[in-house]
């Protein structure tokens, strides 16, 4: 590639990242995953905060004291939850939601310059 | 059902010359495949990445294969064996990790890198020093990593092998260095990772059988099982609630919670995880490879809950402390508890292609970083061929398999839960805010990144050189902190109280990484805008700009 075709390349990009499409794309992908990462984050360190500084209450039996499932174990339990679920709730928004997005803006790049 | 075997069986069980024949059967069958998938010479594309030809959800075992090391597999049920709720706690942080690399690492590192870490790290910044950083930083990551998993296969050694003798024992870790540079130089990454998809199936089939055994020996009750195992365990109840490992006093307690950061951050700044999504060929099959692999890795951990509890119910903490490898045991003494030698001998052949799997992953990495970052881009000045720099990745590969034998076999004795989490606090340090910082953050720049990286490598790494587990410590408390590497207690200069140094280390790295940034001029818009753009869109990924 010529300097001269690469600086039309870049230019092409600086002119699709001051569109409004892209930067709508970008808020749409920040405004999905940061909020995700603080909560899943949070959750964590809150259930290893608790297990750290609250062992009686992580330790107490669910259903009587013959039980041997404490609430420390439901928690842990709740991570593996928590965390299918996000996997699977971001990869269903992300084909549905983002992906046509991007496809059309990778496209429309192309229709921009000749490479 | 309290513990069947004896003291001196438990010390070797099983049928060494059985274990021998499964594992060779392993290393004879993959070695097989690795020739016959990647016959002739190689592109760099094809030796570093397999050119991208993988599907996500293959990549996605082989990820689960790659991070499952030795570490996971024996030392976490070997930990809830021994700690309960403690071992359980410490498994969910190697899991929930998975989700910072889906959110905000796989797709846009696949979009904006082609060969290694630093293709990204360096890409709107100047390329020479970024990049001298970062395979300095990736090294050191591997290094340690790669020590642990040799370790380990010394320590496994003499419990399923049967082999106790010092030579016999460096023999055996020089055997694995040795087929695992000839799965690398034969297979490349396309070898490397079908050994890692082969691995993932046989370790997780494996673990689901244990596991649905254990069931079937109580009626497939948890209940039941957990309470047996508490009976067995001289703790008691005490073993369902947190604290036996982590609770002991306020410096364990925090330093676990360096841990839980170093684990849940580190993940997604390790070399030899990131270098897998380069084996796809889009951002979407990136997404598809973290999907798998988390639910895989997932799902093997709520397995090893129950074999965990398994070993401490059938096979009991006494003679799991009794075997050589001690909690490292729990897992093959399990099995052998079970389905007697042949159950045994499988999960040995399991836990060796286990080693081999994962110490490949990290030389192919490693060698990748050597001949691109530093060799070809550092040194030639992109000015090279090819030919050339496969040559040089080659050899690079023969050079860290040899010093993973000579480290392995000098760490044999070494404690290897530190060494792997060691890694982790390095990579969570040095690698995870640069990547974020470049991936994010429009002011981000060559200072900063270079602050970034060098401030979390060299913290985290001195804060472990004067921690107690390097210097020597006074006298072990019963259920204390882990043994020192200096075991000469009268040489003891620590001055950090914790095992860990991610406490610490990562939000000084975070911080200078802005530090830097804000200090300095340098922004390049253009390149900017380019990184951005084709992160979000994958714009350019199928065509492959050459840099």
């Amino acid at each position: 590639m010529s300097n001269e075709a690469r600086t039309q390349q870049e230019d092409a990009y600086l002119e699709l990242q001051s569109t409004s499409e892209f930067q709508a794309l970008r808020k749409k992908f920040r405004g999905f995953v940061f909020p995700m990462t603080a909560f899943f984050l949070a959750w964590y360190f809150l259930y290893v905060l608790l297990s750290i500084f609250a062992p009686d209450f992580m330790g107490q039996r669910v259903g009587g004291d013959d039980s041997t499932i404490t609430v420390g174990l439901l928690f842990g339990l709740g991570q593996f939850v928590t965390t299918f679920a996000i996997t699977f709730i971001y990869a269903r928004w992300a084909n549905r939601e983002l992906d046509p997005l991007a496809d059309a803006l990778g496209a429309r790049l192309d229709g921009m310059k000749e490479h | 059902m309290a513990l069947t075997l004896p003291f001196a069986e438990a010390t070797s069980v099983g049928s060494p010359a059985l274990n021998i024949a499964i594992f060779a059967a392993f290393v004879i069958i993959t070695l097989t495949i690795v020739i016959r998938v990647s016959s002739g010479k190689k592109t760099a594309e094809q030796y570093y990445t397999a050119s991208g030809a993988f599907s996500g959800r293959q990549n996605g075992i082989a990820i689960a294969g790659d991070y499952l090391s030795a570490a996971s597999f024996l030392g976490i049920a070997g930990a809830i064996a021994l700690t309960g709720y403690d071992g359980f706690l410490y498994s969910i942080g190697f899991l929930v990790a998975w989700l910072v690399a889906l959110l905000l690492v796989a797709e846009l590192m696949r979009n904006t890198g082609r060969f290694t870490m630093a293709d990204v790290l360096s890409y709107r910044l100047r390329q020479r020093p970024v990049r001298i950083a970062t395979a300095i930083s990736v090294l050191t990551v591997s290094f340690f990593y790669l020590l642990a998993q040799m370790a380990g296969a010394g320590g496994l050694v003499s419990l399923l092998l049967g082999v106790t003798g010092e030579a016999a024992q460096n023999a055996v870790i020089a055997l694995v260095g040795i087929i695992m540079i000839a799965y690398v130089l034969i297979g490349g990454m396309k070898g490397t990772t079908w050994v890692q998809i082969i691995k993932a199936v046989l370790l997780i089939a494996g673990t689901a059988v244990i596991t649905v055994w254990v069931l079937g020996q109580y009626g497939f009750s948890f209940s039941a099982l957990f309470q047996d195992a508490a009976n067995n365990s001289p703790a008691g109840e005490k073993l369902f609630e947190p604290g036996l490992k982590y609770g002991v006093n306020t410096t364990t307690k925090i330093d676990f919670i360096s841990l839980s950061m170093a684990l849940v951050l580190g993940t997604a700044g390790l070399p030899h995880v990131l270098q897998r999504f380069y084996t796809v060929p889009t951002s979407k099959q990136a997404r598809k490879s973290v999907e798998w692999a988390i639910w895989l890795i997932g799902g093997f951990y709520l397995l090893t809950l129950v074999v965990g509890y398994g070993a401490a119910a059938l096979v009991g903490p006494e003679a799991i402390n009794a075997a050589p490898g001690k909690a490292n045991s729990a897992a093959p003494l399990l099995a052998y508890e079970l389905g007697g030698s042949v159950m045994l001998g499988v999960i040995s052949g399991i836990a060796f292609a286990t080693i081999l799997a994962v110490v490949a992953g990290l030389t192919i990495t490693s060698s990748a970083t050597f001949a691109h970052d530093l060799y070809k881009e550092v040194f030639k000045r992109g000015e090279t061929t090819q030919d050339q720099e496969v040559r040089v990745a080659r050899i690079a590969a023969i050079v860290i398999g040899a010093v993973a034998i000579a480290g392995g076999i000098f760490a044999k004795n070494q404690n290897i839960a530190f060494l792997v989490a060691l890694a982790f606090a390095i990579a969570a340090s040095a690698n995870l805010p640069t990547i974020l910082y470049s991936l994010f953050w429009k002011g981000f720049n060559t200072r900063g990144a270079l602050f970034s990286i060098y401030g979390g490598l060299i913290s985290s790494l001195v804060l472990i050189i004067f921690s107690p587990v390097v210097s020597g410590k006074p006298p072990l408390v019963e259920g204390g902190p882990s043994p020192s590497m200096i075991t000469n207690t009268a040489i003891d200069f620590h001055w950090f109280p914790l095992d860990n140094p991610g406490l610490v280390s990562i939000p000084l790295a975070f911080f200078l990484g802005w530090l830097g940034s804000v200090t300095s001029k340098e922004h390049n818009a253009r390149k900017y805008a380019e990184m951005e753009v084709r992160s979000l869109t994958g714009h350019g990924v199928a065509s492959a700009v050459e840099h």
